[in-house]
């Protein structure tokens, strides 16, 4: 459970972060001249914009296809006594600079979109496998009773019993991932990998704040968006027969 | 059906085993209950029946065949099984949880709708109101007669309760049990039921099996457990009042006095007052030519009487039937403050009389120590 609420705390405070920078930017919008630069790069802003979410898009997907059978993986009878090893390896892997981690993709792959993939689903792959895992660990082992004393296999178990039990936790681990994608890829801009950084960094560099925040607020806006999303994705998906507060 | 042989069961980094050595035959069609003090293995047991706990030793056969050599999935959704923690899936509606093992089995919609609605009415839950609730918007109670409708869902042979009604008010559970002994009655499944309720296994019982640690202490017929405990532990076990819970297990039938002393209302009152001076009576039932109860007479009002009895005769109170338990019986008499009942049968005719002499050394007879009747009421027939 505390998983759970750690993966929901994230989500509210990338929120905050979201709604923070829109207000500041709209406030000096005027002054900074954030309108201007919109208006004259209406076509590079949006090219630049589709590249980030292309980069999200591709890591998050590969994070979430290789996070979840992962963390299904771990939860099975035989892999249990590894489980916490594994989650405590990956939990270091975490607390390397995202930067960094950006930075020795590079040296292996080169430059390019490659090395920015790679780095979003290295560093998106953790809250998902973790959450994965708590989620199923949580399911109550008297439904897995039950279900295997009527004649479930094991994998009717998994899909019928166990995944849809652990599905709200496991959406909240791919919702923190995500968001804090959208944030990473903006680094994905030193290796040459494009995306919404492009505006950022290069603003920083001419303190341009029209510039920088071109890259800034719609990068904001698609990490609130996406949040967003996934509350509507979570009431769609999660049983009503399951609640959490 | 279900054969037990020196089954034993130790868990693994347990000293003592959990289920010790238990022989076990289950005949086809009873209702065997598994009885005993918390932890003395009760769960294990049945769990073992479809392997959901590995056996550390002995055999188990269901149906002439090994457990071990059926295949274990087939297995399990051939044998109803309904958890001691009850277990609904929270995500699932009662009505899915329900049609757990026919979806397993591939139903078309049709029928599983239609058994569902069977079963939620069955267990007196409307289907209406009941079907497309979630686990946590049920009572306690509500949820466990959902657990034991799912494990019913298949109509399979063999079901496996633990603990049932364990959650249900004491009414209900009257209503429950009857409605269930009712369809075991045309079903004539084999059932295996775990409860801590003397009462309940008493009632439901084909057989009861008496575990203590792990060790089946004694295994028989209720009324070979209330009659003949085999120990100080089964004596303990069934309780000091077990002669009072024999009463559950004895018809009005087996107590009854048939062929009881009595006249015709066509009789003389002038003879049957002699007789009745003579056999010290002071009241004598009345019934027509086809033995059909007309009521009673007393002494006092045949006295100085000229006439037939019929003009005489005052009708009874209260008659029990033949097929009536003896507790009824029994607590009837008590709160009509009579000594005695007529039972008489459903198209009227006298079947017999209790006593409460009588009935005391019926229920005494196979225990009581000191033995002996006390006594009988004449039951000589018709006296002229
Ligand atoms: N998974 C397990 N591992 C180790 N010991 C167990 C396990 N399950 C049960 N036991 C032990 O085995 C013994 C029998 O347990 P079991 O659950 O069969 O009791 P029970 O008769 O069903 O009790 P209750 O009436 O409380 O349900 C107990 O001493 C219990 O502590
Ligand atoms: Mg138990």
């Amino acid at each position: 459970m505390s998983e759970n609420k750690e993966a929901g705390t994230a989500g509210r405070v990338w929120m905050s972060i979201g709604f923070i920078f829109a207000f500041a930017a709209g406030a000096y919008a005027e002054y900074l001249g954030f309108f201007t630069f919109v208006k004259e790069n209406p076509e590079e802003i949006w090219e630049l914009f589709l590249d980030h979410c292309q980069l999200v898009g591709i890591a998050s997907s590969i994070a979430i296809l290789i996070g979840v059978p992962m963390g299904i993986f771990l939860t099975r009878g035989f892999m249990r006594r590894y489980r916490d090893m594994i989650l405590n390896i990956l939990g270091i892997c975490q607390t390397v600079p995202s930067i960094a981690v950006i930075a020795i993709a590079m040296t292996y792959v080169g430059i390019g979109k490659t090395p920015a993939i790679i780095a979003l689903v290295i560093y998106g792959l953790l809250p998902i496998i973790r959450n994965t895992v708590a989620g199923l660990a949580n399911v109550s082992s008297v439904l897995l009773d039950a279900g295997s004393g009527m004649g479930m296999t094991p994998g009717q178990l998994l899909f019928r019993v166990e995944i849809p039990n652990a599905m709200y936790i496991i959406l909240t681990g791919i919702r923190t991932s995500v968001v804090i994608g959208v944030g990473t890829a903006a680094l994905s801009f030193l290796v040459g990998g494009g995306g919404m950084g492009d505006l950022i960094f290069t603003g920083i560099a001419l303190v341009d704040p029209g510039y920088m925040m071109a890259g800034a607020v719609p990068t904001a806006g698609l990490a609130v968006f996406l949040n967003w999303i996934f509350g509507c994705i979570e009431k769609w998906i999660v049983s009503p027969g399951l609640v959490y507060e | 059906m279900i054969e037990l042989e020196r089954v034993t069961k130790i868990y693994p980094g347990s000293e003592v085993p959990a289920v010790d050595s238990v022989n076990l035959n289950i005949a086809e069609g009873d209702i065997c209950i598994l009885i005993g003090s918390s932890g003395c293995g009760k769960t294990t047991l049945m769990r073992m029946m479809n392997r959901l706990e590995p056996i550390t030793s002995g055999f188990i056969r269901i149906g002439g065949e090994s457990i071990m050599d059926k295949d274990v999935t087939a297995l399990r959704r051939s044998i109803g099984y309904a958890i001691q923690q009850i277990g609904l899936f929270p995500h699932m509606t009662v009505y899915d949880n329900i049609a757990t093992v026919p979806h397993l089995l591939g139903w078309d919609k049709k029928r599983i709708d239609e058994r569902v609605d069977e079963l939620l009415n069955m267990v007196q839950l409307p289907p209406d109101i009941f079907r497309f609730r979630y686990p946590r918007e049920l009572s306690g109670g509500q949820a466990q007669r959902i657990g034991v409708t799912r494990a019913m869902a298949t109509d399979p042979p063999v079901m496996l309760m633990d603990e049932p009604f364990g959650a249900i008010d004491p009414i209900n559970r009257e209503v429950l049990q009857d409605e269930f002994l009712k369809i075991q009655e045309k079903l004539k499944k084999t059932i295996v039921f775990v409860t801590h309720d003397i009462h309940e296994a008493i009632k439901m019982g084909d057989k009861i099996a008496l575990l203590d640690a792990g060790q089946l202490v004694q295994y028989g017929t209720p009324e070979e457990l209330l009659t003949q405990p085999k120990n100080r532990f089964v004596k303990d076990f069934v309780g000091a009042d077990r002669a009072l819970k024999r009463l559950n297990l004895l018809k009005v039938r087996d107590a009854m006095l048939t062929n009881p002393t009595h006249c015709h209302g066509e009789d003389p009152s002038e003879t049957i007052l002699e007789h009745m001076i003579e056999n010290e009576l002071s009241y004598l039932l009345v019934a027509d030519r086809e033995d059909n109860l007309k009521g009673y007479v007393n002494l006092e009002e045949l006295q100085g009487h000229h006439g037939n009895v019929r003009d005489v005769v005052r009708p009874m109170t209260l008659t029990v039937k033949p097929e009536q338990n003896l507790k009824d019986a029994l607590s009837k008499m008590l709160s009509y403050d009579l000594g005695i009942v007529v039972a008489m049968d459903d198209d009227g005719k006298i079947a017999g009389v209790l006593n409460s002499r009588t009935l005391v050394s019926v229920v005494g007879e196979t225990y009581d120590e000191r033995g002996g009747h006390w006594g009988r009421i004449t039951t000589k027939g018709r006296i002229i």
